[in-house]
């Protein structure tokens, strides 16, 4: 029988669920309106919200001094460009890993996870050196390099996650049937694991163009991405409120308006295999 | 053509001996049931056939030649899972053409074998469906279909059955006899059920334990089981096993007697002893008979019109002739 639901109990849940809800979204909501204000208002004491003359000077402002679009562009090159080379690399790691495991491969699962427990700054001296010689400072190859390798055990975490869950007697009548590994993997397995992949794809493509540690350190002015345009907005050049909102809005939207569109497929994604 | 022939072949995982050094031949056509508790080694044997795993020692030949170390995709086998393992993103009809895809036969050739192995196994109306639409005999027919599109050299199947309800599984069996009937190639098949094995094979291979305990027609079993666990296996109730006085008395450590073998009467017979739980099936009438000064229970199988009950007394008569004898060890007395 369906519990009964109190009407109290029932509202008293929905406004707290709607306040921690405005709490969690506060900080994007505050930057929008940021976005719109004069560097005056940004910082007006007390602050004001909606009532307050809207402008759109700080996306002119920004755009007129710093190239919009060529750090857009870099963003959606290192973040896909790490995430299918990621992927190409985990897939068929994840296969190995979950059909044909061997004696080590928990180990070399929890190790792969413990090198993401490792604090970044720690290897950032001797990556930047390798870099340095090897001429891939302020590269987009440089940062696909380092972003395929610093979410690659993510990304084989999820696969191997998800295609666990493939029944392998499945893959095993595939090979009854004649089928070559390639056409295993190709015909069988990845159309079953299309929600898993999308999943994971999708999540690694929002972490690499969120990631700032590496992107910030090892770009100067070719290859930076979005993280790079925000931070110049940064305390250097003093308080710009109202045009670090500006660069901020205009950098995650549309990463934003993408996991939007997408949050069904992520979901789907994040909660394969916890109900059958 | 479908013969196979097993030399001394070994399957160990880790330090577990799965499959102990194991002879076996396979003629071309044969019907072969491995049969045997769950554990005993059977499916495992199916799939070191099938080549979804690796011998750990000894030879398997397909028609002659050498077929230890080849892939699975390439020993010409086809195989019905108990999951049936179906491609859930594929319809019927792309499941069934994904073998002969594999196989890069053309089109026109893949239709015509398509619609022939759906109009056998009425699936026709169904060849637009994915496998999640489909009852569990459907689906096990898609599997089927999936089969006998490859025009394999044998079909392996691993307890296809074991998923269905009583009444369908019934009427799958008849159909893949009807089938092996129809196509005349060899199919090996593994089930736990001892009456699929009876009612469908040429040849039973009884395993336990990863041995093989003995090879032969159903009926050959039936009535020369070769030790005491193919006697207590094969046969629906169970032999009768008892020891002491009686068996002694017939030069045996051990004496076998079917249920179906002792004539039950309430007037008069051999043995004395009282009614336990009378099973009436209509047909027949099965009575769990403890018999004065033994423990065990002895179960007879009477006409259906018998009508004893529950705390009667009840005479049982073995058929002298029928009595299976058994030494220490447990092997058959000839």
């Amino acid at each position: 029988m369906a519990r009964a639901i109190d009407p109290r109990r029932k509202a008293l849940n929905t406004a707290i669920a709607w306040t921690i809800g405005i709490m969690i979204f506060f900080p994007i909501l505050w930057t929008f309106l940021t976005s719109f204000k004069t560097e005056a208002q940004a910082i007006a004491d007390p602050p004001v919200f909606f009532l307050f003359d809207w402008t759109t000077e700080n996306y002119r402002a920004v755009q007129e001094r710093s190239d919009y679009f060529r750090h857009f562009w870099n963003s959606v090159v290192i973040s896909v460009g790490s995430t299918l080379i990621g992927l190409a690399i985990a897939i068929p790691a994840a296969w190995s890993m979950a059909f044909v495991p061997g004696r080590h491969t928990k180990n070399i699962l929890m190790w792969m996870l413990s090198t993401k427990m490792l604090p970044p700054v720690g290897v950032l001296v001797p990556i930047y050196l390798i870099f340095r010689d090897l001429s891939l400072l302020d590269t987009q190859v440089g940062l696909i390099i380092v972003l395929t390798l610093i979410n690659l055990p993510i990304i084989v975490w999820m696969l191997y996650t998800y295609f666990r869950e493939i029944p392998a007697e499945i893959l095993e009548a595939a090979r009854m049937d004649g089928a070559s590994l390639r056409s295993e993997v190709l015909y069988i397995l990845l159309p079953m694991a299309v929600p898993g992949i999308a999943s994971t794809m999708l999540l690694n493509i929002i972490l690499a163009w969120n990631e700032a540690f590496w992107t910030l350190n090892l770009t100067a002015a070719r290859a930076a991405p979005l993280t790079a345009f925000i931070a110049s907005y940064s305390s250097p050049e003093g308080l710009f409120y109202a045009k670090l909102s500006a660069a901020s809005t205009m950098a995650i939207a549309p990463i934003l308006i993408m996991g939007w569109f997408s949050q069904k497929q992520l979901v789907r994604g994040l909660t394969f295999g916890a109900v059958k | 053509m479908g013969r196979m022939t097993l030399h001394g072949v070994t399957k160990n995982f880790g330090e577990t001996e799965v499959i102990r050094p194991l002879d076996l031949e396979i003629e071309d056509g044969e019907f072969v049931v491995f049969v045997g508790p769950s554990g005993c080694g059977k499916s495992t044997l199916l799939r070191l056939i099938a080549g979804l795993e690796d011998v750990t020692d000894g030879r398997i030949e397909i028609d002659g030649r050498d077929a230890t170390g080849v892939p699975p995709a390439r020993r010409g086998l086809a195989m019905v899972f108990q999951s049936y393992a179906l491609y859930p993103h594929m319809t019927v009809r792309r499941n069934i053409a994904f073998p002969m895809r594999m196989a890069g036969l053309d089109k026109a050739e893949q239709n015509r074998r398509i619609e022939a192995a759906a109009a056998a196994l009425n699936l026709t109306d169904y060849l637009d469906r994915r496998p999640g639409q489909l009852s569990g005999g459907q689906r096990q027919r898609v599997a089927i279909g999936r089969a006998i599109v490859r025009e394999p050299a044998a079909f392996l199947f691993d307890e296809p059955l074991s998923n269905l309800d009583a009444a369908l599984r019934v009427g799958m069996r008849r159909e893949i006899s009807e089938l092996h009937t129809r196509l005349k190639t060899t199919m090996v098949y593994v089930t736990h059920d001892q009456v699929e094995a009876m009612t469908m094979a040429d040849k039973i291979v009884v395993l336990q334990h990863g041995v093989i305990e003995q090879v032969g027609s159903p009926l050959d079993l039936y009535r020369a089981p070769r030790n005491l666990f193919v006697a207590g296996f094969i046969g629906s109730p169970k032999m009768n096993l008892m020891t002491g006085a009686e068996a002694e008395r017939r030069g045996a450590a051990t004496m076998g007697i079917r249920p179906e073998h002792i004539a039950a009467s309430p007037t008069q017979g051999a043995w004395q002893g009282t009614v336990g739980v009378a099973e009436h099936l209509g047909s027949d009438t099965f009575f769990h008979v403890h018999l004065d000064g033994r423990a065990e229970p002895v179960t007879v199988r009477a006409g259906g019109e018998v009508s004893l009950h529950h705390g009667d007394t009840i005479h049982l008569t073995p058929d002298e002739s029928r009595i299976h004898r058994f030494d220490a060890q447990g092997l058959r007395i000839a």
